[in-house]
């Protein structure tokens, strides 16, 4: 699976209260959590993500809570792929579980700069940036079959 | 070489031997949701046509996030779950009147050598009684309802040792907040969490759920702590029952290892908006301060309100306070034995069994320009209301002198 967009950029920690305030998770439905994401630090990310973007940030991008409409928020704003020097597990496996992919990039927040056009190998979790090719580590196993599937449920009426 | 306490658990879940870095399927002992993510749980397991659960005895279900329900859709969700409660036969169910999950399973549920999932990330919180316990989101916890398994990478192990025992105001929450300033937020990804006590009984499991409580924000996969006396004597006296004890080889071997002297330990607390920015609360007594939140599944159980009651005792609170134990187990006790009188009549609005403000959800939220200092488990921007708002995390000493004097305050110099 190849990714292409440019690039939104953010810093290090940026945790679920942030990514979808908990005001909002009465709700699972896609459209409305979209333009609600990131409300708190990027009043405008709805609007500056719709054309399809690829999210980069620091460490343990998704910390905190375990709600996965933080995924699905993302996703649903426009975001095709996050990058980060690292992920909280709990929203690694929300954003695989909800087809969103997310790929550990050592070293993509010095790299990568807001705007630049970004290309993304999900597989093997490469990633051009410029001239520059950045080596992350991409989606296998386990997590690569439910991302795959569509989803852990897709997955287990596969191979049940 | 012996196993960990990590691999021990794991290895029995898996039904065989496993190593740190590699994945796994494994069965699962508990599974839990409550009425914020439940509903999310049940409409994931409808949308792909799934309508049974791995068993009824094994699934623990909790109102606590939205109780009382704050608004209609609240209450819907609430009625949304409640039939399916009934449709399956959930044996396990707490409705408005009983606790928050994370707490009603210290209490009544879990054990040591358990595999628990809940959807919830404070799901870290029964570590402290030697469970594996970690959250997810809805749809791995949905999967786990149908087939009681799941699979996840076996983290790294890494020892930590309580050496001696806290100083007087000194709980818990320090320990959190002193290893969370020590290694950041990041550091224990991926990364188990083996909690060591010298000295069992100077380190209750009151205290220890708030460590396990707070693994989550050390982003560990877990946080357990080594069951011990302590550990049998807190199921004994709750349940009536001891419980069967797992431990760790003595010859298990730790890549990494840390000793925290206990005694050494002074009143911390988390400065906005990280959990990772910690700070001694001597160094922030000029921080004036709005209300102060004392509860939630981080520092809401007796020993806490016990703190609170010695400091305000007598006294009136010169900020709003607001007081929710845990559980009505927890306030039931704290009743018996007067601390929520000594909290009533210093001034504080008292409620139980709710996550309240915690996340922003109901029973004194922030507005936009206030300072809250909270014994809650997250000071993330918005966390607790308006994104304008300040929030410091504390136990319940710094909390109730805080409250007395309208400034972030150490208890120490308290009289």
């Amino acid at each position: 699976m190849i990714v292409e967009g440019p690039v939104l950029k953010y810093g290090d920690k940026i945790d679920t209260d942030v990514i979808i305030p908990a005001k909002y998770l009465k709700s699972t439905d896609p459209a409305f959590l979209a333009q609600h994401a990131m409300e708190p630090i990027d009043p405008q990310f709805y609007q500056r993500a719709s054309k399809g973007v690829i999210l980069v940030a620091g460490k343990v991008f998704g910390m905190g809570s375990s709600r996965e409409q933080a995924a699905i928020a993302l996703k649903a704003a426009g975001v095709r792929v996050v990058l980060a020097e690292s992920f909280a597990r709990i929203f690694y496996r929300n954003a695989v579980n909800n087809g969103l992919p997310v790929i550990t990039v050592p070293g993509i927040s010095r790299e990568a700069s807001e705007g630049q056009i970004a290309r993304v190998i999900v597989e093997s979790g490469e990633v051009r940036i410029g001239e520059r090719t950045l080596k992350g580590k991409g989606i296998t196993g386990m997590a690569l079959k439910i991302l795959e599937s569509g989803g852990i449920m897709e997955y287990l009426a596969k191979v049940s | 070489m012996g196993y960990t306490l990590t691999e021990k658990i794991l290895g029995r879940a898996a039904g065989r031997p496993v190593s740190p870095g590699e994945v796994t399927e494994l069965k699962v002992d508990l599974v839990a949701f409550h009425d914020l993510t439940g509903y999310h749980v049940i409409e994931v397991m409808e949308k792909a046509g799934m309508s049974k659960i791995f068993d009824q005895e094994r699934l623990v279900v909790a109102f606590d996030h939205l109780s009382p329900p704050p608004d209609p859709r609240s209450a819907e969700i609430q009625v949304s779950i409640r039939k399916f409660v009934r449709k399956m036969g959930v044996k396990n169910f707490h409705d408005n009147n009983v606790g928050i999950l994370h707490q009603l399973m210290v209490e009544k549920y879990a054990e040591p050598g358990q595999v628990i999932l809940a959807a919830d990330s404070h799901t870290t919180t029964s570590g402290a009684l030697g469970a594996f316990a970690q959250g997810m989101g809805a749809s791995d916890i949905a999967a786990a309802v149908v087939t009681g398994r799941t699979w996840m990478t076996v983290p790294e192990p890494f020892k930590v040792s309580l050496k001696g025992a806290p100083g007087k105001w000194i709980g818990g929450k320090d320990v959190a907040l002193k290893l969370l300033g020590e290694f950041k937020a990041d550091y224990f990804n991926g990364k188990s969490i083996e909690v060591h006590v010298e000295d069992p009984h100077s380190f209750p499991v009151d205290y220890r759920a708030t460590v396990s409580n707070m693994g989550i924000e050390m982003n560990a996969d877990a946080l357990m702590f080594v069951p011990d006396a302590e550990t049998v004597r807190f199921i004994k006296e709750n349940r009536g029952y001891e419980p069967k004890v797992i431990t760790p080889d003595r010859d298990a071997s730790y890549q990494e290892a840390y000793d925290l002297e206990l005694n050494k330990l002074e009143p911390l607390v988390a400065v906005p908006h990280s959990v990772d920015n910690v700070k001694g609360a001597s160094e922030l007594e000029d921080v004036e301060v709005d209300q102060v939140f004392i509860g939630s599944c981080t520092n809401g159980r007796l020993s806490d309100f016990e703190v609170a009651s010695k400091i305000l005792k007598g006294k009136k609170v010169r900020t709003r306070t607001i007081a929710i134990p845990a559980s009505y187990e927890q306030f039931k006790k704290a009743m018996d034995l007067g601390y929520i009188k000594d909290l009533v009549d210093s001034g504080c609005v008292v409620t139980y069994g709710t996550c309240g403000p915690c996340l922003g959800g109901h029973f004194g939220v922030a507005g936009p320009g206030e300072t809250v200092l909270s014994t809650s488990s997250r000071n993330f921007k918005g966390r607790m209301g308006s994104p304008d708002a300040k929030v410091y995390l504390s136990g319940p000493a710094v909390a109730a002198a805080t409250a007395l004097t309208g400034k972030i305050t150490d208890p120490r110099g308290v009289q």
